[in-house]
């Protein structure tokens, strides 16, 4: 269905396409008006605060007054940045992250268009946004910036590919269930994807992957704890200290903007997006809701990750990625190949797949537990029995006035 | 290529190592106005790519020469110098400094006054030990989360404190010889309330931190000191005991009253960041078995200063060592008198100073992040370092 059928006027298609991209572009800034919002709110509940409350009714306005604020501050440029590099870099982060929303399906009819390999140009877009952070790291002409963009750059190599092959494994499952109904080669289509999930969501069948998934998204997002690249403590705020104003805000509305299309693309992928559990015929706005109420769940879950958890070190994250999750995601993928190329049924796909997820989380817990030790709950005591009072003796001396 | 600080010090020249590619270390500077250094700390690292490879830190942004200030004051002016020295235990100084003129010259104080005095001390012990909790969740990661949850419980105490002497960073409440006035009227109440949330407050820090994953992995075996690194610092308080030394002056020096409660000293066995952490857990949980028993013991009536007290203060001319147990370690003011009114000399030894030198071999080849928690480990109070 296009626009054009729903307004009731015939109109070209590209006219059409380009009124599509505007509303996304409306609707994804209003969205991150009202996700910083909620994040402010949801964390000072996680904090024993009370979040913003003097802007508008219980502060709804907060974002509104920041963006305000955001518009009308000067611009400052250091004297010896790169002015090109520095003045471009936000736009490299901002433009890749809105054009993903391109095959984003909201509903079973609302997207820009049903791109047939929507996947892959999900993760090839989106992996575009790091040359706009390593851009800024390099213009600024800090050594914080610089450190911040080299973390973001490695971060971002490593979990993309862990997520991507994760990706896979699930296509891998869609192509087998789609092949059924006669057409596995829209297995790259998101909407297709989501279409197949009336009854069951892929978590089901891929939990190890929606938990990879989840660890990706979090590390891409640059979220804790995976936050080095903006590590307050650490670096001062990363590869944007130098940026003020506005162009601080495009990175911030472009990093709310990410977190919004990720949770989206999580919920389409692996919870059935606007499809389970009510199917396809429930209409519009059901479907809507549908997509918001799992992208919220998903987004109180990533800011309860950033209240409750510190921050891994730069070689601990990149050995997470390398040595657990990239062989986990690599066993996956061989696993499903496996499983289906011998024809074997949807539960055997989920109960290996979770299996793996279950020896994943052991792994972990059992590295810490041993790194922690044995004796660290119960410090060692010694009871504290008087001993003989020495205390100390004046001693006259001769002491000489001044 | 030299590289030159501020004050036109040669830093050390950045090592070129020969490689496939030329790599150049890097100086950062880290303070004095950054948000990991607690208060006005600077310290430049030589990093190579994420690696320290060397560390100078710079003290000094606070020297406000408050020793020689309590020179040219009278023993009781000096006084609420003490305050600004440790702010975050504030008591716990103003008790050392207190303790050290009534042994120069020889005032006995009352029992009830020396209660007071030990139960403010212990909470305020408590208070900066949540203040490092919050501090050090903050240097680890966690956005705010462990800051906001400690201080509800500081807040409680700082409310107390209020309460008792009407501020809630200065107090100025010890007197040479006893205490400015009465404690409110449910002093001992109000303590036992607070010390109910207190501990409610100490569960909750402890299940948000101590077994979180991240939080081991980014602390255990990081700033390691074994127990002759950390003596040869000069290190004390809670950083010596998680090096494993059992050293705690209530206990291998009594002064006070301690000698009549019941309690333990935790003991790290690594040395570590994490022992370190630990070790102030518990050391709080032992500080509320302190207060407890304080709490039931103290005398609900009596004096709080002698009988007598000279107008002016002139103690025989002699010298004096007294050091005391802080929540940082080993505070100690050194004192001579030649018979005036004011101090010939006023040294104060200052726990932070010694244990903040031991911070370079810590984060030498460790990773940029580490150094930060390291520093975090030993709760500075640069007002105190300074002095």
């Amino acid at each position: 269905m296009v626009l054009s059928e729903f307004a009731g006027v015939s109109m070209p298609d590209w006219i059409d396409a380009l009124l599509r991209i505007m509303f996304i572009v409306a609707l994804m800034t209003i969205m991150a008006f009202a996700l910083i919002y909620l994040e402010r709110k949801i964390l000072a509940r996680f904090q024993a605060r009370v979040g913003p409350t003097r802007t508008g009714p219980i502060g709804t306005l907060q974002s509104i007054a920041d963006a305000l604020k955001l518009i009308t501050k000067e611009d400052v440029r250091p004297i010896t940045a790169d002015r090109w590099a520095f003045e471009l870099a936000p736009y490299m982060a901002f433009v890749p992250v809105f054009l993903v929303f391109v095959p984003m399906p909201f509903t079973e009819t609302w997207f820009v268009r049903d791109l047939n390999l929507g996947l892959l140009f999900v993760f090839g877009v989106l992996g575009l946004n790091i040359v706009g952070v390593v851009m800024a790291a390099w213009g600024s002409d800090n050594k914080y910036a610089l450190l911040g963009g080299v973390r973001a750059a490695a971060q971002a190599i490593s979990y993309e590919i862990p997520m991507l092959l994760i990706v896979v494994a699930l296509v891998m499952v869609a192509a087998g269930r789609l092949a059924v109904d006669g057409d596995a080669s829209a297995a790259g289509s998101i909407n297709a994807i989501v279409g197949d999930q009336t009854t069951t969501p892929y978590i089901l069948l891929q939990p190890l992957g929606f938990f990879i998934f989840i660890v990706g998204m979090l590390a891409e997002l640059h979220r804790p704890p995976f936050d080095m690249p903006i590590a307050e403590s650490e670096v001062v705020g990363g590869y944007f200290v130098e940026y003020s104003g506005m162009r601080w805000g495009m990175f911030f509305l472009a990093e709310y903007t990410a977190l919004f299309l990720l949770v989206v693309l999580a919920s389409s992928l692996f919870l059935g997006g606007w499809n389970w559990p009510f199917g396809a015929d429930v209409g519009l706005g059901l479907q809507i809701v549908l997509t918001f109420v799992k992208t919220s769940v998903l987004i109180v879950l990533v800011i309860g990750s950033r209240a409750l958890f510190p921050r891994l070190r730069i070689d601990q994250l990149m050995a997470f990625s390398w040595k657990v999750l990239l062989p986990f995601s690599i066993v996956q993928v061989i696993a499903n190949g496996i499983i289906l190329a011998y024809g074997g049924a949807d539960w055997v796909v989920g109960l290996v797949s979770f299996a793996l997820l279950a020896a994943l989380g052991g792994l972990v817990f059992y590295i810490m537990r041993r790194k922690q030790g044995e004796g660290t709950r119960t410090v060692q005591t010694t009871p504290a029995t008087p001993r003989v009072i020495t205390a100390p003796e004046v001693t006259p001396v001769e002491a000489g006035g001044d | 290529m030299v590289q030159q600080t501020f004050e036109g010090e040669v830093l050390t020249e950045p090592v070129v190592v020969e490689r496939e590619f030329e790599t150049v270390d890097m100086n950062i500077n880290i303070g004095p106005q950054h948000p990991a250094t607690h208060g006005v700390f600077r310290m430049v690292l030589t990093v190579d790519g994420e690696i320290v490879k060397d560390a100078i830190p710079y003290i000094g942004y606070m020297h406000r020469g408050g020793e020689k200030l309590s020179e040219n004051l009278d023993y009781r002016g000096a006084l609420g110098y003490q305050d600004r020295t440790d702010y975050l235990a504030a008591f716990n100084s103003e008790w050392v400094y207190v303790n050290a003129v009534e042994r120069l010259a020889g005032i006995e104080i009352p029992e009830r006054a020396e209660y007071v005095r030990l139960i403010l001390a212990e909470f305020n012990r408590l208070l900066s030990h949540f203040m490092f909790m919050g501090a050090f969740g903050t240097d680890v990661g966690y956005f705010g989360t462990a800051f906001t949850w400690t201080f509800k419980e500081r807040e409680r105490i700082q409310d107390l404190f209020e309460a008792v002497c009407g501020d809630r960073i200065m107090y100025n409440y010890f007197r040479v010889g006893g205490l400015a006035w009465e404690p409110h009227e449910t002093f001992i109440e109000d303590s036992h309330w607070v010390l109910d949330q207190v501990e409610v407050g100490i569960t909750d820090v402890d299940e948000l931190m101590t077994n979180n994953e991240v939080f081991v992995a980014r602390c255990r075996d990081v700033g390691a000191m074994t127990a002759d690194e950390a003596i040869s610092f000069g290190v004390t308080g809670p950083m010596l005991r998680a090096s494993g030394v059992p050293f705690d002056l209530r206990v291998d020096e009594p002064y006070s009253i301690y000698d009549r409660f019941h309690w333990e000293i935790p003991v790290g066995e690594r040395g570590d960041v994490y022992d370190r952490y630990l070790v102030r857990l518990e050391e709080m949980r032992q500080s509320v078995t302190i207060l407890r028993q304080a709490l039931d013991q103290m005398p609900t009536s009596g004096p709080i200063e002698p009988e007598r007290m000279p107008a002016r203060l002139r103690p025989p001319p002699g010298e004096i060592y007294m050091r005391q147990e802080n929540p940082r370690g080993e505070y100690g003011i050194y004192m001579v008198s030649d018979g005036t009114d004011k101090p010939w000399r006023v040294k104060m030894r200052s726990p932070c100073f010694h244990n903040l030198s031991s911070l370079k071999p810590q984060v030498i080849n460790a990773y940029l992040a580490d150094a930060v928690v390291a520093l975090g480990s030993i709760d500075i109070v640069l007002c105190e370092v300074d002095r």
